[in-house]
């Protein structure tokens, strides 16, 4: 294409005013903004010391955490829904039949390969007795791979830990869906 | 005596020459720190403050910053690469801090200090390292010229493209900007009389004028082209990531990078230790320092420290520019210098010699202190004058824009053109 096809709409650049060619007014201008910020308070956080502000714990996604019924057993009825629900196949249940009365089966075993989640929170979503939820916790850090991948124990540890600075969503947040 | 040990002045010379360099290297290590911090407060960050005494959990601010750079860059790998001159490309990077450093022969680091009859010194010792030397401006001059070897002799021995336009590219604005910087310090070396820098400051001192009053506009002058020399932003094109990479130091890595950017720095120091010595009045401060001879310690330090506190500040300041301004396109790089900044160097330097020249007449005119206000005042004139001109009649760059008046084959081409679209209808 040639610089003189008709095609082509040429902008014209807006003509500068006085004070603009002037340079120096606006060079003042921008080193009052600069000379601003040089002062103003800081955003960094200071990260292990200080811990980053999560806007709202109960909507954010981070670890996820296996929910206790009020007698401290585990709340998940070994369903599936999550593991089907998740796109990153992450999650793996062994079911058994259930001891209890209430409830037909439960998960003889539980586990999340928090390497591959990607966190966008299906399982949650999809589960049917509130039992898989996330946390506010962001800092998820390991030293092999297999440590990474969380066992029912370790998820329930999770609730353990959080459950006073987060309870459970559908308590919080009127009612389960 | 015995004829081999070193004579008094030798010993006085080396002494300072250790201070000197010792000095500025630590300073130079010390400013990237700085120049670190000032970025993160220009974005809100808090910037490095987490290294401290190293082998202890002391942190000091992040004033350990500087060694951890340093070693980290001394400790990476020298690559040299197959394709280069081998000789050039080792010899650039000594030549440019070389230069750097040797320019400071010539300028003063404080004022003097008073006699030490214990060791031998009688007068005065002057903060200099070559304390006789009459062309001082002129040693300062040419050896920031041998500095444009160094970028140029780097990019061209890199036998890479990016280096090689960086090296071009950098030389052309270098060169460019020399005038300019001589224009601008012309009128202070005719006002004051002399190339020597402790004069200049002596000169200002007893006054209590500095130049950056007397003659304003060769202080935009040679800021501006200071900027320029030091290849600080806005004017940083010869290392422009987005088109050139690293510009002229694109294949240099490790220690020999190293030296390039003590030498950016040393050039930036440079700049500020001239525009303070010139026309911010040196180690002079009104009610403080005093004009005359040195006679104690404690005006001695004074000075020293107020000349040390004005380099800061201007340092500081070529910092803050860094993150007020966007990068110069390298036609208005050109512009402003030859458009620009010649013709406002020349009429300052016009305006200081009639000043000058016509000064006892005006004084008989217009009485002593009408005469020296209207000696001040006609360079502020010029420098409104000129400064409106320049904004109002220079070109802020070049149009490249096409000629968009048809050319003789366009009927055909529109022709074709509609005949391409009917075959495919």
């Amino acid at each position: 294409m040639k610089p003189n096809d008709p095609a082509i709409n040429w902008l014209e650049e807006r003509p500068l005013g006085l004070t603009e060619r002037l340079y120096l007014p606006l060079f003042v201008q921008g080193l009052a903004t600069t000379a601003r910020h040089l002062v103003s308070p800081k955003v960094t956080v200071s990260y292990p010391e200080q811990r980053p502000q999560v806007g709202n714990p109960l909507i954010y996604r981070g670890v996820h955490r296996l929910n206790r019924d009020p007698e401290g057993r585990v709340k998940c009825v070994a369903c599936f829904l999550c593991a089907t629900a998740c796109p990153a196949h992450c999650i793996d249940i062994v079911a058994t039949e259930s001891p209890w009365p209430d409830r037909e089966k439960y998960p003889e075993s539980f586990q999340i390969d928090e390497l591959r989640c990607i966190f966008c929170g299906m399982c949650e979503e999809a589960c049917p007795v509130d039992a898989i939820e996330l946390t506010s916790l962001l800092d998820l850090t390991g030293k092999s791979r297999e440590e990474m991948i969380f066992d029912k124990e370790k998820l329930l540890s999770v609730y353990d830990m959080t459950k006073d600075a987060e309870p459970m969503k559908s308590a919080a947040l009127g009612g389960t869906l | 005596m015995n004829a081999l040990l070193p004579s008094l002045p030798t010993i006085v010379a080396l002494v300072k020459i250790g201070l000197l360099v010792g000095g500025l290297m630590t300073a130079a290590a010390y400013l990237v720190l700085v120049e670190r911090w000032m970025a993160a407060w220009v974005q809100d960050r808090k910037g490095p403050n987490r290294v401290g005494i190293p082998l202890t959990k002391i942190r000091l601010f992040g004033l350990g910053q500087p060694l951890a750079d340093g070693l980290k860059i001394i400790l990476k790998e020298d690559f040299t690469p197959r394709h280069v001159d081998k000789v050039l490309y080792t010899a650039a990077p000594v030549v440019i801090l070389a230069a750097s450093l040797a320019i400071f022969a010539a300028i003063p680091f404080g004022s003097s200090l008073p006699a030490i009859p214990a060791l031998g010194l009688t007068g005065e010792e002057p903060l200099l390292v070559a304390p006789g030397l009459d062309v001082g401006v002129l040693w300062v001059f040419a050896l920031s010229s041998i500095a444009v070897y160094g970028v140029l002799l780097g990019g061209w021995a890199s036998n890479n493209k990016y280096g090689f336009l960086g090296g071009l590219r950098s030389s052309a604005q270098l060169v460019a900007y020399e005038i300019p910087l001589g224009l601008g310090l012309l009128g202070v070396v005719l006002a004051a009389g002399s190339l020597k820098l402790d004069t200049i400051m002596d000169a200002q001192a007893s006054t209590g004028v500095w130049y950056a009053f007397a003659q304003p506009l060769g202080f935009i002058v040679f800021l501006v082209a200071s900027f320029a020399e030091a290849a600080r932003l806005p004017f940083d094109l010869p290392e422009a990531e987005q088109e050139l990479v690293g510009g002229y130091h694109t294949e240099y890595s490790g220690i020999k990078l190293l030296l390039f950017l003590v030498a950016e720095f040393l050039h930036m120091v440079t700049a500020a230790f001239l525009i303070v010595i010139m026309f911010l009045g040196g180690w002079h401060l009104w009610g403080l320092t005093g004009a005359g001879p040195v006679e104690t310690w404690l005006v001695a330090l004074i000075r020293f420290a107020v000349l040390s506190a004005k380099i800061l500040g201007v340092i500081l300041f070529f910092m803050l520019v860094r993150w007020s301004w966007p990068r110069f396109r390298f036609d208005q790089l050109m512009n402003l210098a030859w458009k620009v900044m010649l013709p406002l160097g020349i009429a300052n330097l016009v305006t200081v010699a009639a000043v000058e020249e016509f000064r006892p007449q005006l004084v008989s005119a217009l009485g002593e202190g009408w005469g020296r206000t209207a000696a001040i005042a006609i360079p502020w004139g010029v420098f409104f004058i000129g400064w409106i001109a320049a904004g109002v009649f220079t070109p802020s760059g070049t149009d490249n824009t096409p000629i968009r008046t048809p050319g003789p084959l366009d009927a055909e081409h529109a022709l074709a053109a509609s005949q391409r679209e009917l075959v495919e209808v």
